[in-house]
Order: structure tokens, then C-alpha cells, then sequence
């Protein structure tokens, strides 16, 4: 199987504390992998390093068969561009209408024309389900999970190899939950011939387990179990099965 | 035993209060550090593509022409309050013809850039360091880095360079009607003969004058613009952070203001 991501001796510390404790694992090309944590396990700064936002303190990262510690800081930049991002609470700009935040990726990355980055938009807004009505309202206007819908569109703009989800459910109600997880996994599954892989970073246990391939357990900086779904769910580790059992 | 738990407190009080001091002193320098290397990066960022010229304009547009009212309202007060004041002044000497030269020369050289900057501090200062802090407690610029855009370049840049061409063009309107409030008041109300005020205007004005004021209006646009930014960007937490950050910007960009204006001062009156 092909790798998306290699985390080989992955430490890093802040002054005294150590955060990510000599992490080695992989997250595997086109599929969706969760990885799951109580908080302050080092979820996020994990995620950081993968971004590239944060440089390990010894270790090393491959994505996309790319060392990142090779690269320097606009090379970093560049290279991002793989990565599309959903943000816990989407994140869109705020002064910018739900179309112009999908339109804003390809209006300062590609040379497409005014007419065709209208087009794209449309249809990423389309492919994530919203309707017409709200291509041209503020965020603030916005429902949580429409919210979401367009933070998604936005990520998926640039065609991006590797999709991050941050905590995607958290604070959500229970249907808004149901369609987020649908809609991570249609994306992934209709991105499947340029081989999208999905990362969740998430501490919600139940919403992601039903869509995900693999899942990662970080707890204190250290990757305690990584198994596909269906061996998880078998773990023996005391800690996964209080997780489990919450 | 009173006298020794007081005595053994002694030392952590003192240690406490050299302790604070020090981290103040030291947060200080290092926020001053800071700001400077932002100030620096900026010079790096304004060559380097893409250039942004609409987001400069949207600028320009929100720090400028939504300042004119404001500022033309304080310059018609500033100039009418000045010539009551000078004419009454004068009047004692039986200068009173004078008021017109001296309020012209007040406006230029001092009150309108200084006027301008603490009203551009407190309104365009205090909206660039909420609107960049709101962004930041929001993960908007986490969006702009993962999306692979400088954050630094895409937000600082257009205001910084919006609020440096802006600032001189509001002095000239706030000195403009300025100019004009004293001239109502002067010749109309007052009773001043309108030759001569016009008469002794023309010969006691000069161009240094009113390019002392645009000089100096010039560096309180730059530095304004950077301090907003600066603290937008240094926000930290949530809403608390932003009302302290937006509170920083206004007031160290009034303060800033009104020091630079003594070190411009000083050095522009041997030049010009």
C-alpha cells in the first residue's frame, strides 16, 4: 500500500514538555484515517508538522514522498497547496460571500477567467450540497453545517491530494453530525481516481469510527494503537477501550 | 515568632516585585523587538508579488473616504476655535489682522497631521488590529497559510501602504477646511477686513510649511498602519484578546503619534 504520510521518530517539545514522544506510523493513500485522542493527547500539533506549520524538534515527516524538512519556507508554502483544510468551525472569511470564499483559492492560484472560476465555484458549491440561494450570503448568515459545506467546497477547490478535517463534528447536533461524516466520506469516495486521503483529527469517538479506513490513538505525544477500523474496535489497550466505551 | 515569619516573607515580596518588574521590562523589549522586525519584514513583503493593488484600494477606500467626514468636521471646529482664540490673542497686540497667517500656519505645520493621526489611530488603528485579531482568534489566517498565502503579506501590506498614502491626503482636507472655518469666523464673524487676511496669508505663508505637515503626516500614516496590524496579529485567546489587541493599536498609535511628532519636529524645522 502507498503511503500518504510517513511519520518516522516524530518528536517535538516545547521548552521541558514534550509533546510528540517518537511517533512512526503511516497514514495510507486514498483512504480516510482518524486520528483520535482526548484532549491535549497532541492531536493538533501533530496535524501542524503534517501542514508543515511546525518544524519537528528531531524526526522526520514524508508527504506525498516529499521530506518536508528539505523544503524552506516558500517551498513549504507551495507545497501546501496539496493540502485542503476544514476547519472546526470552517473558518471562512468573513467578508466574503460563500462563492467568494470558494472562488478566493482559485482566484489566487490558478489563471482561470472570471467566467470559469463562476462556473467552479457553482459546482463545488453544488457537489457539497448547498443550494443556489446561499452562493451569495455571508457566512454570518449561515447555518453551522451549511458553514461546513462551504468550508468543504473551499478545500476542495484546488483539487487538494490530502484533505485535514479538524475535530469536523464537534459542537454539532446529531443530524449536522451525520451529514458532515457523509459528506467526508462522499468526497473521499468520489475523489477516489486522484487518490484523496482524508485525515480526521478528532476526539469524537463515535461520529468518525463509521467512516473511517484506520484509526491512530495519540495519548501523551505517543501513537498507542493504529489499526484499520475493524481491528480498533477489537483493541485490547485499556486506555482505547475506555475511549471505546465512553 | 511575628517578627521572623515577617522577616522570612521579606525577601519573596521583594523577589516578587523585582520578578514582575523584570518581566515587564523584559516583555516590553521584547514586544518592541518584535514590532521592529514586523516593521522590516514589511519593506520585504511590499516588493515581493503578488501585488495586491484592489485589496489596497478597498483600503484606501475604508481608511480614507470614510474618514473624511469626520475629519473635516474636526478641522472646521480646529480652525474656528483657532481663530476666536488668536483673535482675541492678537487683539491685545493689535495684531488681529495676523489671525489668518497664524492659524493657516498652526493648521499646516502641527494640528492638521496631528488631529488627522489620533483620529485615523483611534478609528482605522483600532478596525485594521480588531478586524486582523477577529481573523486570528477565528483561524481565518490558519485558512490563508494552509491555503499556501502569506497571511503577513496578504493583510499587513494593503493597509500599511493605504494608510501611508491616505494620512497625507486627509491633512490636506482636514488643513483645507481648517482654513476655511477660520476664514468664516475671521472675516465674517469677527469683523477682520478680507484683504488683509487674504494680504498678510500670502505673505507670511510659505510651501515648507504646509510640506512640513504632509512630511509628517506621511510617517504617522506608516507607523499607525503598522501598530494596528502589529496588534491584529498578536492577538491571542478569543474575544478578550481582540478588545485588548484593538486597545493596544489605539493607544500606542496615539502615543506614537504624538512622540514621533516632537522627533519630526525637531529635525524638519533645521531642513525646512
Amino acid at each position: 500500500m502507498e503511503n500518504a504520510v510517513e511519520v518516522i521518530n516524530l518528536t517535538k517539545r516545547f521548552g521541558e514538555h514534550t509533546v510528540l514522544d517518537n511517533l512512526n506510523f503511516n497514514i495510507v493513500r486514498g483512504k480516510i484515517t482518524t486520528i483520535l485522542g482526548f484532549s491535549g493527547a497532541g492531536k493538533s500539533t501533530l496535524m501542524k508538522h503534517i501542514l508543515g506549520l511546525l518544524k519537528p524538534t528531531s524526526g522526520m515527516l514524508r508527504v506525498l514522498d516529499t521530506d518536508l524538512s528539505t523544503l524552506n519556507r516558500v517551498g513549504l508554502r507551495e507545497f501546501r497547496r496539496n493540502f485542503g483544510m476544514l476547519f472546526q468551525y470552517a473558518a471562512l472569511f468573513d467578508s466574503m460571500t460563500s462563492f467568494e470564499n470558494v472562488a478566493f483559492p482559485l482566484r489566487e492560484f490558478t489563471k482561470l477567467n472570471e467566467a470559469e472560476i463562476k462556473d467552479k465555484g457553482f459546482k463545488l458549491l453544488k457537489s457539497v450540497g448547498l443550494e443556489e440561494i446561499s452562493y451569495h450570503k455571508l457566512p454570518s448568515e449561515l447555518s453551522g453545517g451549511m458553514r461546513k459545506r462551504v468550508g468543504l467546497a473551499r478545500a476542495l477547490a484546488l483539487s487538494p491530494k490530502i484533505m485535514l478535517y479538524d475535530e469536523p463534528t464537534t459542537g454539532l447536533d446529531p443530524i449536522t453530525t451525520n451529514m458532515v461524516n457523509e459528506l467526508i466520506k462522499d468526497t473521499t469516495d468520489a475523489h477516489k481516481d486522484i487518490g484523496l486521503t482524508s485525515i480526521i483529527i478528532s476526539h469524537d469517538v463515535k461520529a468518525t469510527l463509521k467512516i473511517s479506513d484506520y484509526v491512530a490513538f495519540l495519548d501523551h505525544g505517543k501513537i498507542i494503537e493504529h489499526r484499520p477500523v475493524d481491528e480498533f474496535l477489537e483493541s485490547k489497550e485499556p486506555l482505547v477501550r475506555r475511549f471505546l466505551e465512553l | 515568632m511575628e517578627q521572623s515569619i515577617a522577616s522570612a516573607r521579606k525577601p519573596n515580596f521583594l523577589k516578587k516585585i523585582v520578578q514582575s518588574f523584570g518581566s515587564f521590562v523584559i516583555d516590553d523589549i521584547k514586544g518592541l523587538g518584535d514590532f521592529a522586525l514586523f516593521t522590516i519584514k514589511f519593506f520585504y513583503w511590499s516588493v515581493k508579488p503578488p501585488f495586491r493593488v484592489k485589496l489596497g484600494f478597498d483600503q484606501l477606500f475604508f481608511i480614507g473616504n470614510k474618514s473624511v467626514f469626520i475629519v473635516c468636521l474636526t478641522g472646521a471646529f480646529t480652525g474656528m476655535v483657532m481663530a476666536y482664540q488668536m483673535y482675541y490673542g492678537s487683539k491685545l497686540i493689535s495684531m488681529d489682522t495676523f489671525v489668518g497667517p497664524i492659524v493657516s500656519m498652526s493648521l499646516a505645520r502641527e494640528l492638521s497631521p496631528v488631529l488627522t493621526g489620533l483620529i485615523v489611530a483611534g478609528r482605522a488603528g483600532a478596525a485594521m488590529a480588531a478586524q486582523i485579531g477577529t481573523m486570528k482568534v477565528t483561524e481565518q489566517i490558519d485558512a490563508l497559510e494552509v491555503m499556501g498565502v502569506d497571511a503577513n503579506q496578504y493583510l499587513a501590506v494593503p493597509r500599511i501602504l493605504a494608510g501611508t498614502i491616505a494620512l497625507p491626503i486627509l491633512t490636506i482636507i482636514h488643513g483645507f477646511v481648517g482654513n476655511l472655518g477660520s476664514y468664516l469666523i475671521g472675516t465674517k464673524v469677527l469683523g477682520i477686513d478680507e484683504v488683509m487676511y487674504f494680504s498678510k496669508l500670502s505673505q507670511l505663508m510659505f510651501l515648507e510649511d504646509f510640506f512640513q505637515g504632509i512630511i509628517k503626516a506621511f510617517f504617522f500614516g506608516f507607523i499607525i498602519a503598522c501598530i494596528g496590524t502589529y496588534h491584529g496579529f498578536s492577538v491571542s485567546g478569543g474575544a478578550e484578546g481582540v478588545g485588548k489587541g484593538t486597545n493596544l493599536a489605539v493607544v500606542w498609535g496615539m502615543i506614537t503619534v504624538l512622540v514621533v511628532d516632537f522627533f519630526l519636529t525637531s529635525f524638519l524645522v533645521h531642513i525646512l
